[in-house]
């Protein structure tokens, strides 16, 4: 009846069983090395490139004295206050969108399920934009402390939102009550803009299109402490939901706790795109995309390392090609970094949509 | 608070149920279970029947905590584990729900893997001996040459054998299991069943590649060494389940709880509970109730409104013909 007995009837399997798991476990883990190693790596080269690269080149000869100290006319300026602070914050921006993606995927269960999405990073936005337009009578606006407040504040209300109207984690509802709160903060940002000045405007459009051209090292300075702060908590919470991955009921017989660890991941997720909105503007589609760009190297497991070295690589590569490809292809023009992840994002996202679309009508 | 019976450190109760109340909405809902007293013993397999809706899922629930306890407790092997932690807990009692998910592309050693989860730490990763619990998990459930396949190719009787080995891979003492063979044809509900009765205790278990759930299974020799007796040398694990097929139920169980209503109206074994008045009061079912020729457990014979008439055409067979 059962292909058992070819299994179980020679004597002395238990030892190659266990050899064969020990293998496999071994496997599974040189995958895992291979797809850190290689993120690195890549990120590493796309960041020198975003640093040495570009429409005004830096050797990296150049780049060393810079940075050891040395001031070289020109070089300087633009190294130390234009091409390393923007490295800088797109690594650390989409390393935080990139585990804050995880987290929400894990947690909901859902491959749907990112800050962007369910609203969260739009509730971030239309906070800062709502500071911008309190702050805007007073001479010199407020502190990037402040902005960055009102980010958190922002986004943990739209996950509230988001968790009152759904009244659970989880399931369609939870997907369907983040869009709504998407579209409510969506609302809530085109009136603020309608009350800012010609001058807060412009740079409010500028930053809500996802742009790293006005990062200031203060504002990166934030952003890396609540990155430092946030980013080992997101590991903790994206391992101890593992069990999760097998449905709720399993998972609480494995010893999770779904509602209070979940909820607590949402809340470290919802900081940790705060912290990126914050900082660069709410980059489209990067804590979406950057945990299955991971999972496609890693062979299906979820990984929260992979996917912030995937989100960091993301959006330095879309920062670099935003600000200095089309510099260079089209004579200084320049755009801002989310609408080049949105442009790539969107068609992406819809691939993903047919092919979860397929697979579900393949097993039916 | 162990039942000495002849070892003081064996508790015969595996699950002591006390007053428990379970329920969904607020507390001023109508409880769906309970309140319920109910033992059931150590190191045997204990089926829950009764119709859809009379509250076993939602039993299991509390007793795997999904479902807080609205009132009373629960003595696992003779210890409240109530203010035992999530993990502790989940080092305890084991459950294979009625619709397991697995995720998209993992194979069967990684799913059975995830099994070792309440046995790590936090920082921990995994080591030999999960590889060991892994492997004699696989083994056990014949898995060993498909660990590396992915478990959504798998046919249903394979990949119900791969939650079994995800739940033995836990290594508790005490596993629940919510209707394990839905969707399952004959054959393989035998299968998954008699691989369900003998679920070795893993406390008492030497190490798993010498005499481990392996050694303890019978081969594949037929059905009269599996509903028989099992081997005296290992203890089984407390395992409850909630069956639906009633004769599958009295053929892998060596105690029965019949549920009506969130309240239990007959335990015992299950030529005690499957009898014809018990069967009335549970699934309104007139039944006749025979002894199974080869293995001697109760089976169960269902009859229609029009079964008990004698009947009025002319039937082929020469013994209904001494009707007329």
């Amino acid at each position: 009846m059962m292909p058992r007995s070819s299994v179980t009837a020679a004597c002395g399997t238990g030892v190659s069983a266990h050899r064969a798991v020990s293998r496999m476990r071994r496997a599974d883990r040189l995958r895992l090395g291979s797809a850190v190693a290689g993120l690195s790596v890549t990120l590493l080269v796309l960041a020198a490139l975003r640093v040495l690269w570009g429409a005004y080149q830096v050797t990296p000869a150049d780049f060393v004295r810079i940075l050891s100290g040395q001031t070289i006319a020109g070089a300087s300026f633009i190294v130390l206050e234009e091409k390393l602070p923007r490295a800088v914050a797109a690594m650390l921006a989409g390393a935080a969108l990139g585990a804050s993606g995880a987290l929400y995927r894990r947690t909901l269960r859902n491959p749907l399920a990112s800050p962007d999405i369910l609203g969260v990073t739009t509730g971030a936005a239309a906070a800062v934009v709502a500071w911008l337009a309190a702050t805007a009578a007073q001479m010199g606006g407020g502190s990037d402390l402040a902005r960055s407040a009102a980010a958190l504040v922002g986004a943990l209300a739209a996950g509230a939102a988001v968790f009152l109207a759904a009244r659970s984690i989880g399931g369609e509802r939870f997907i369907v009550a983040g869009i709504a709160v998407g579209a409510a903060g969506q609302a809530i940002v085109a009136g603020t803009m309608l009350s800012l000045s010609q001058h807060d405007l412009q740079a409010a459009t500028v930053w809500l299109a996802g742009s790293l051209n006005g990062v200031t090292w203060g504002r990166i300075a934030l952003l890396a402490a609540a990155t430092a702060l946030l980013l080992p908590a997101a590991g903790l919470l994206h391992r101890a939901l593992a069990p999760v991955d097998l449905g709720l009921p399993t998972a609480t017989a494995l010893g999770a706790r779904p509602r209070r660890t979940g909820a607590a991941a949402l809340i470290v997720g919802a900081g940790l795109a705060a912290a990126a909105t914050a900082a660069v503007g709410p980059l489209a589609f990067v804590a979406l995309l950057a945990g299955p760009a991971a999972q496609f190297l890693t062979g299906g497991r979820p990984s929260l390392t992979c996917s912030a070295l995937a989100g960091a690589a993301m959006v330095v590569l879309a920062d670099l090609l935003a600000a200095e490809t089309t510099a260079l292809l089209f004579d200084g023009a320049r755009l801002p970094t989310g609408v080049l992840t949105g442009a790539a994002g969107a068609p992406l996202m819809l691939w993903m949509l047919l092919r979860q679309g397929r697979e579900r009508g393949g097993r039916a | 608070m162990t039942t000495a019976r002849t070892d003081p450190d064996t508790p015969t109760v595996g699950l002591r149920l006390r007053g428990v109340e379970l329920g969904y909405g607020p507390a001023s809902a109508p409880p769906v279970v309970g309140p319920i007293d109910l033992d059931l013993p150590a190191g045997a397999t204990t089926a829950i029947i009764g119709a859809n809706g009379c509250g076993k899922s939602t039993l299991l629930r509390g007793l795997t905590r999904q479902l807080p306890l609205r009132a009373g407790h629960i003595e696992v092997l003779g210890q409240d584990l109530s203010g035992a932690g999530a993990r502790e807990y989940a080092r305890t009692v084991a459950l294979l729900p009625q619709h397991p998910v697995a995720l998209e592309g993992m194979t069967v050693a990684q799913l059975v893997a995830r099994g070792r989860h309440p046995h790590r730490g936090l920082l921990g990763g995994r080591g030999d001996g999960d590889d060991a619990a892994i492997a004699a998990a696989l083994e056990s459930t014949a898995l060993t040459e498909l660990a590396d396949r992915e478990v959504t190719s798998l046919s249903g009787g394979q990949r119900q054998r791969a939650w079994l080995a995800l739940v033995l891979a836990q290594q508790t003492p005490v596993v629940l299991l919510d209707e394990p063979t839905s969707y399952l044809d004959l054959a393989h509900q035998v299968d998954v069943l008699d691989l369900v009765r003998l679920l070795p205790d893993p406390r008492s278990a030497a190490p798993p590649e010498s005499a481990g759930p392996h050694a303890s299974r019978p081969a594949d020799n037929g059905p009269a060494q599996t509903a028989g007796a099992p081997p005296a040398a290992a203890p089984r694990a407390t395992v409850v389940a909630v069956l639906h097929e009633l004769n599958l139920a009295a053929r892998c169980a060596d105690h029965l709880v019949a549920m009506v209503r969130g309240q239990v109206v007959a335990a015992g074994r299950p030529a005690e509970v499957l009898v014809p008045e018990v069967l009335a009061d549970v699934f309104g079912l007139d039944a006749d109730v025979m002894p199974d020729p080869l293995l001697g457990h109760p089976v169960v014979l269902p009859r229609g409104i029009g079964d008990r008439l004698p009947p009025r055409t002319a039937p082929a067979s020469p013994t209904a013909q001494e009707y007329r």
